[in-house]
C-alpha cells in the first residue's frame, strides 16, 4: 500500500511492515533533544527517582538556550544542573549557550532524512524540514526516551498543503506560517503537515524550516518536508555525508492523505497576526498606522541569518525610529558570526538595533527585553499567547522579518513592501 | 474499570483552565483545587474519586504543562471521555495513569448520570439511562501503564524487574 513519508518513518522506526493512521506503536528513537528548559532539570530528578541512567548519551541532544546567559539565580542553578548532567551521563553533543536548540541541532549536522526525532520542546516540528519525524513531547515523557530509548505513538494522518507560484516582493515563508494558522486552525492533533509544491521547493532550508517550526501552531504532531537536493546540500554544509537511500524518504505516489491543501503564493501578501493567537492573522494593512513600542528579531523561527538578512534589507540607510527599541537575539552564535561577516550585523547595528544574546530571551518571558504593561511589540517570533513575552496587558504582533524591520523604521506597523520597491535586488 | 458520576464540560477546554497560571507555583494538592474553577466552581470541591469528566472537541487545547493533566490524577478522576483531545495533553494524562477515550457520544452524557467505564474492553455504560456505548478501547502497552498507575510506576516496575 502506497504510504506517507510520516508512516513510512513510523513503520521503519517502529519495526512494522506498514502501519496505518490510528495504529499505536512503540518506535525506537534515533535521537531526543533536550533543552534546559524541559531537559535535566524536569528528567534528572525521575531518573535519581527510577535509580536509572540513559539508554544511550550518543543519542542525546543537549542543548542551553532558554534560560541564557543566566539573569538571577534560578536560572544560573538552572544552568548549572544542566551542565551537571552533560557531565554526569557523558553527553557529548552538548551545546552551552551555542544558540537555541532547534538551530544548533541542524547547523552541527544532526538531522537526516527519516530519522525518528523526539524533542522535549513544542517546537520540535521544527526538525522535519529535513525530511524526518520530529514531534514534542513533555518532560515527564522524555524522562521515558532517554531512559528506554523508545516511545509509543499513534500513526498520524496526514494533512498535504500545497504551495505553487512565486512570493510577490516582501513575501516570505513566514507568511505562509501565519496564513496557514489561520486557515487550518490550531486544533490538527494527531495530523502531520506535509509541505509541498514548487514554492516550497524553492526555498532554502532556513524558510522550509519556519513551515515545520509552525506547525506546533497548529496543534498537529509534526510538519514535515519530502528531502530533495536543497536538504542534502545543508546536510553537507553541516559536516554530514547523507545517507545513499536519503531522497527515497518520501510519499508514495498515490498515497492517502487526510486532506490536501492548494495555495497561491503568488496571491499571497505580507500577514501579520493580532492579539492573541497566531491563528488570529490577516493582511499587514489590517493593523497599519498602529504605533508600537518594540521590535524584535528571535526566536528559532525568526532569527536565522536568512531573516537577518531580510531586516537588513529593509534597514540598509535608514534608522530605527526614535519612538521604538528594535532588538536583536541572533538565533545562534554560527547566525551571528555568519552575519558579522557579510555585513548583515553592521547594517542592523548602524540602523540603531540593539543585539541580545543568542537565546530563547525575551521571547519565553525569561531573558532581557520583555515588555511592560500596555506595550505593543511586533516580533519574528511564533506566538502571541497573553503574557508570552511578558506583562500580561502587552499586545504582541507577529510577522515575518521584513514587516517588523519596517514597522521598526516606521514607528508603527507597516507594510514591508511600501520600503522594499516592486522589484528584487 | 471505574465508576463515577459525570462531570460534563464543553468544547476546547484549554490548560489555562484546567491548571490556572496563577497557582503554578503551588503544591499540586492547591493546585488541583482550582482545576476548572472558571467553568464548574464545583468540580474540585465535590468530585470523588472514580468520577468521570466529560469534554466535547480539542479538550486540553493549548500549554504543554503537565500540571493540567496532573490535577485530575490527584482528584483522582477516573477516567476522561471527550469527542477529541489535544495532542500533549492526551499524552500527559495518560501518563498520570488516567484513562482517556475518545467518546463521538459525549453530548448524551448529562452532569450526574453515573458512568462505568470498562478502558480496556472500550466500554461505557451510562447507569442511570441504561445505555450502553462502544468505544475504541485503549491498546493493551498503554493499559499495562494505566494498571501500573502511569509511566512513572511502570517505568519503575519495569526496572526493578530487569535488575
Ligand atoms: S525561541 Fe521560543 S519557540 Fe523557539 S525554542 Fe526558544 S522558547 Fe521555544
Amino acid at each position: 500500500m502506497p504510504q506517507t513519508l510520516v508512516e513510512k518513518i513510523i513503520a521503519r522506526a517502529s519495526g512494522q511492515g506498514a502501519v496505518k493512521p490510528g495504529d499505536l506503536v512503540t518506535c525506537k528513537v534515533d535521537l531526543a533533544m533536550l533543552l534546559d528548559s524541559g531537559g535535566p532539570r524536569r528528567i534528572w530528578p525521575r531518573l535519581k527517582e527510577l535509580n536509572a541512567g540513559v539508554w544511550d548519551p550518543d543519542k542525546i541532544f543537549l542543548a542551553s538556550d532558554h534560560f541564557v546567559p543566566a539573569v538571577d539565580a534560578e536560572s544560573a542553578g538552572i544552568l548549572k544542573l544542566t551542565r551537571d548532567f552533560a557531565r554526569e551521563f557523558g553527553i557529548k553533543n552538548f551545546y552551552d549557550m551555542e544558540g537555541i536548540g532547534h538551530i544548533v541541532l541542524a547547523e552541527n549536522g544532526h538531522l537526516a532524512p527519516g530519522m525518528f526525532v523526539c524533542g522535549g520542546d513544542s517546537h520540535s516540528p521544527m526538525g522535519g524540514a529535513y525530511g524526518c519525524y520530529m514531534a514534542g513531547f513533555g518532560g515527564i515523557e522524555m524522562t521515558a526516551v532517554v531512559l528506554t530509548g523508545e516511545i509509543w505513538t499513534r500513526v498520524p494522518e496526514t494533512i498535504r498543503v500545497n504551495w505553487r507560484g512565486k512570493f510577490g516582493r516582501g513575501v516570505t515563508a513566514k507568511d505562509i506560517a501565519l496564513k496557514l494558522c489561520c486557515e487550518l486552525g490550531m486544533d490538527n492533533a494527531f495530523k502531520a503537515i506535509e509541505y509541498g509544491g514548487d514554492t516550497v521547493r524553492a526555498m532554502q532550508m532556513s524558510e522550509r524550516s519556519v513551515l515545520t517550526n509552525m506547525a506546533a501552531e497548529l496543534g498537529a504532531e509534526t510538519g514535515m518536508i519530502e528531502p530533495d537536493e536543497v536538504t542534502l546540500n545543508a546536510m553537507r554544509a553541516a559536516g554530514r555525508t547523507p545517507a545513499a537511500d536519503a531522497l527515497s524518504w518520501r510519499s508514495d505516489e498515490g498515497a492517502a492523505y487526510f486532506a490536501v491543501h492548494d495555495f497561491d503564493a503568488g496571491a499571497l501578501t505580507p500577514q501579520v497576526a493580532a492579539p492573541h493567537a497566531p491563528s488570529n492573522s490577516g493582511p499587514v494593512g489590517n493593523y497599519a498606522g498602529m504605533a508600537v513600542d518594540q521590535a524584535y528579531i528571535g526566536a528559532c523561527v525568526g532569527a536565522k541569518l536568512k531573516d537577518l538578512q531580510m531586516a537588513a534589507e529593509v534597514l540598509k540607510g535608514r534608522k530605527v525610529a526614535s519612538t521604538l527599541r528594535l532588538l536583536v537575539a541572533p538565533a545562534s552564535k554560527q547566525v551571528t558570526r555568519d552575519a558579522e561577516k557579510d555585513g548583515t550585523l553592521g547594517i542592523l547595528l548602524e540602523a540603531g538595533a540593539t543585539l541580545l544574546p543568542s537565546g530563547c530571551g525575551a521571547y519565553a518571558a525569561m531573558g532581557a527585553g520583555i515588555l511592560a504593561d500596555g506595550e505593543v511589540c511586533i516580533t519574528t517570533t511564533n506566538r502571541n499567547f497573553q503574557g508570552r513575552m511578558g506583562a500580561s496587558t502587552a499586545s504582541v504582533y507577529l510577522g515575518s522579518p521584513y514587516t517588523v524591520a519596517a514597522t521598526a523604521v516606521a514607528g508603527k506597523i507597516c507594510d514591508p513592501r511600501d520600503m522594499l520597491g516592486e522589484t528584487v535586488p | 474499570m471505574s465508576e463515577g458520576n459525570a462531570w460534563v464540560f464543553g468544547d476546547e477546554i484549554n490548560t489555562d483552565l484546567m491548571a490556572p497560571g496563577l497557582y503554578m507555583k503551588s503544591s499540586n494538592e492547591e493546585m488541583a483545587k482550582h482545576c476548572l474553577e472558571s467553568v464548574n466552581p464545583d468540580f474540585a470541591k465535590n468530585v470523588t474519586p472514580g468520577d468521570v469528566v466529560v469534554g466535547g472537541h480539542n479538550f486540553g487545547v493549548g500549554s504543554a504543562r503537565e500540571q493540567a493533566a496532573l490535577n485530575f490524577g490527584t482528584l483522582k478522576v477516573g477516567a476522561i471521555l471527550a469527542e477529541s483531545f489535544a495532542r500533549i495533553f492526551y499524552r500527559n494524562a495518560l501518563n498520570f495513569g488516567i484513562p482517556c477515550l475518545f467518546f463521538p457520544d459525549y453530548a448524551t452524557i448529562k452532569p450526574g448520570h453515573r458512568l462505568r467505564v470498562d478502558a480496556a474492553l472500550g466500554r461505557i455504560d451510562n447507569l442511570t439511562t441504561g445505555t450502553q456505548h462502544t468505544v475504541d478501547p485503549l491498546p493493551a502497552h498503554l493499559l499495562e501503564m494505566i494498571r501500573a498507575g502511569g509511566l512513572m510506576p511502570h517505568l519503575k516496575k519495569r526496572f526493578a524487574s530487569a535488575k
